[in-house]
């Protein structure tokens, strides 16, 4: 560039030059801002960002501390009503049977026999305000009352060396998280929302209530949880959802 | 004549991408669940959906804060930004706001800044200085709570990010509107050298 700007002598050429090359760079930032679903597309952009995506959990990882909490709320901040939000529209929401229901536990545990929800709810109950905050951006405070997951890993024996716990859930959804969260001590399984049964469309059986990740990382409907070394991945995370989504 | 040292103009440059690749992609990100009854157009987005532009926001701030880190340590401690920003009077900034909206504004020297640039490109700094710290909220409204307290939490940090964004394009506009107007002003942040008034 500097030897273009240095061959015309005349200062008009010169500044028809500039205007020329200054109107050029313009339309190639335009070109490169309106086609930026086909740059997102490219093989080797997706390489870049998923590499970036893959880093992004390493570093909440490391920022995660295990002992701090996410503020609690009085009961009067809590959000009604609490948004529904699903891979599926409300009308859409499954309905489980809790007489036959039957809570499967595998991977690397100790106690692989299923549970029935009387004896879950007999179980060390415990109860938490917190803010739900969605990937979209909007945020919700509710109040989810359940046992705490990590008292439950220890019931059934689980490795808790292992680094990653995954769900299964009756409506198809699927996703996984670190030993780390999994442990933390607000990360609970939930049977009830706002003191009554957890209703069908807040994730009837249970949900595990994670304050310290995003919302799709709380997964409805349980139908299966196991422990594994091996990443499960997950639904939305499969597609290109930040998998770590650590608050 | 010397103008731009080379760090700057490097850092210029990438800061450029990094705050293109920002707000395009943060943009689809807010059209995702609009704050207010309004959304950008489609075209202006980057990333498809949301989690291509969430993938691209956060790949790029990684990109915008080292950058960033990299210019102010050297706008500090090699003198660049208290020999160029200041010293700054509220006066000078209207005197030549209102010069430079009667087209009389003295750009004759491209090495020194006039006040109404020294006060764009302070504010352009601290705004971005928001736009991390109230994006890192977003990012970490747990492990940051401290940070987010100062900002009203996490729906705090949200309002306050969407502004400082509005902030930095307004100024970016007002930027790229200069330079069309003083043109000779462009190669200068390339080359880093400047050639006098013709």
């Amino acid at each position: 560039m500097n030897k273009r700007f240095s061959v015309h002598r005349t200062p008009q050429l010169e500044n028809l030059e500039r205007r020329l090359f200054l109107r050029r760079g313009l339309s190639l930032g335009a070109v490169a801002l309106l086609s930026g679903c086909n740059i997102t597309d490219q093989e080797s952009v997706q390489r870049v960002l998923w590499t970036m995506s893959r880093w992004n959990d390493r570093a909440q990882g490391w920022l995660f501390d295990p002992k701090r909490l996410a503020p609690e709320f009085p009961e009067s901040a809590i959000t009604k009503p609490f948004p529904f939000n699903a891979f599926y529209g409300e009308d859409e929401v499954i309905d489980v049977d809790g007489g036959r229901f039957r809570l499967e536990v595998g991977g690397l545990v100790s106690e692989k026999k299923p549970w029935t929800l009387p004896q879950l709810y007999a179980l060390p109950q415990v109860s938490q305000v917190t803010r739900h905050i969605c990937v979209e951006g909007w945020s919700a405070i509710g109040k989810w009352s359940g046992v705490r997951f990590s008292d439950f890993l220890q019931r059934v024996g689980a490795d808790l060396t292992a680094k990653y716990v995954g769900f299964k859930c009756a409506d198809k959804y699927y996703t996984s998280i670190d030993m780390a969260t999994a442990l933390h001590p607000q990360t609970q399984l939930s049977f009830r929302y706002a003191d009554e049964l957890l209703p069908p469309k807040y994730g009837f059986p249970m949900k595990l209530r994670i304050p310290t990740k995003l919302g799709f990382k709380n997964p409805k409907h349980i139908a299966a949880i196991y422990v594994t070394n091996t990443n499960p991945g997950g639904y939305w995370e499969d597609q290109g959802y930040n998998w770590y989504s650590g608050s | 004549m010397r103008v731009h040292p080379l760090v700057v103009r490097v850092t210029h440059w990438i800061n450029v991408l990094a705050v293109l690749m920002m707000v395009t992609s943060g943009w689809q990100i807010y059209n995702a669940s609009p704050i207010f009854s309004f959304a950008f157009p489609a075209e202006l987005t980057l990333g498809g959906w949301l989690a291509g532009a969430l993938q691209w926001h956060f790949a790029a701030m990684w990109l915008l804060a080292v950058n960033g880190l990299v210019y102010v340590t050297y706008g500090i401690a090699s003198g660049h930004f208290r020999r160029k920003l200041f010293p700054l009077s509220p006066l000078g900034v209207l005197r030549d706001i209102r010069e430079a909206l009667r087209g009389r504004l003295a750009h004759d020297d491209l090495s020194t800044y006039n006040a109404a640039q020294r006060a764009a490109y302070l504010a352009l700094i601290a705004m971005l200085a928001v736009m991390v710290a109230s994006g890192l909220v977003l990012w970490k409204p747990v492990q940051l709570y401290w940070l987010g307290s100062l900002m009203g939490d996490y729906e705090g940090a949200r309002l306050l990010h969407f502004f400082a964004m509005s902030a930095v394009v307004l100024i970016v506009l007002a930027h790229v509107i200069m330079v069309i107007v003083v043109p000779r002003t462009f190669p200068t942040m390339v080359t880093g050298r400047a050639r006098r008034a013709s």
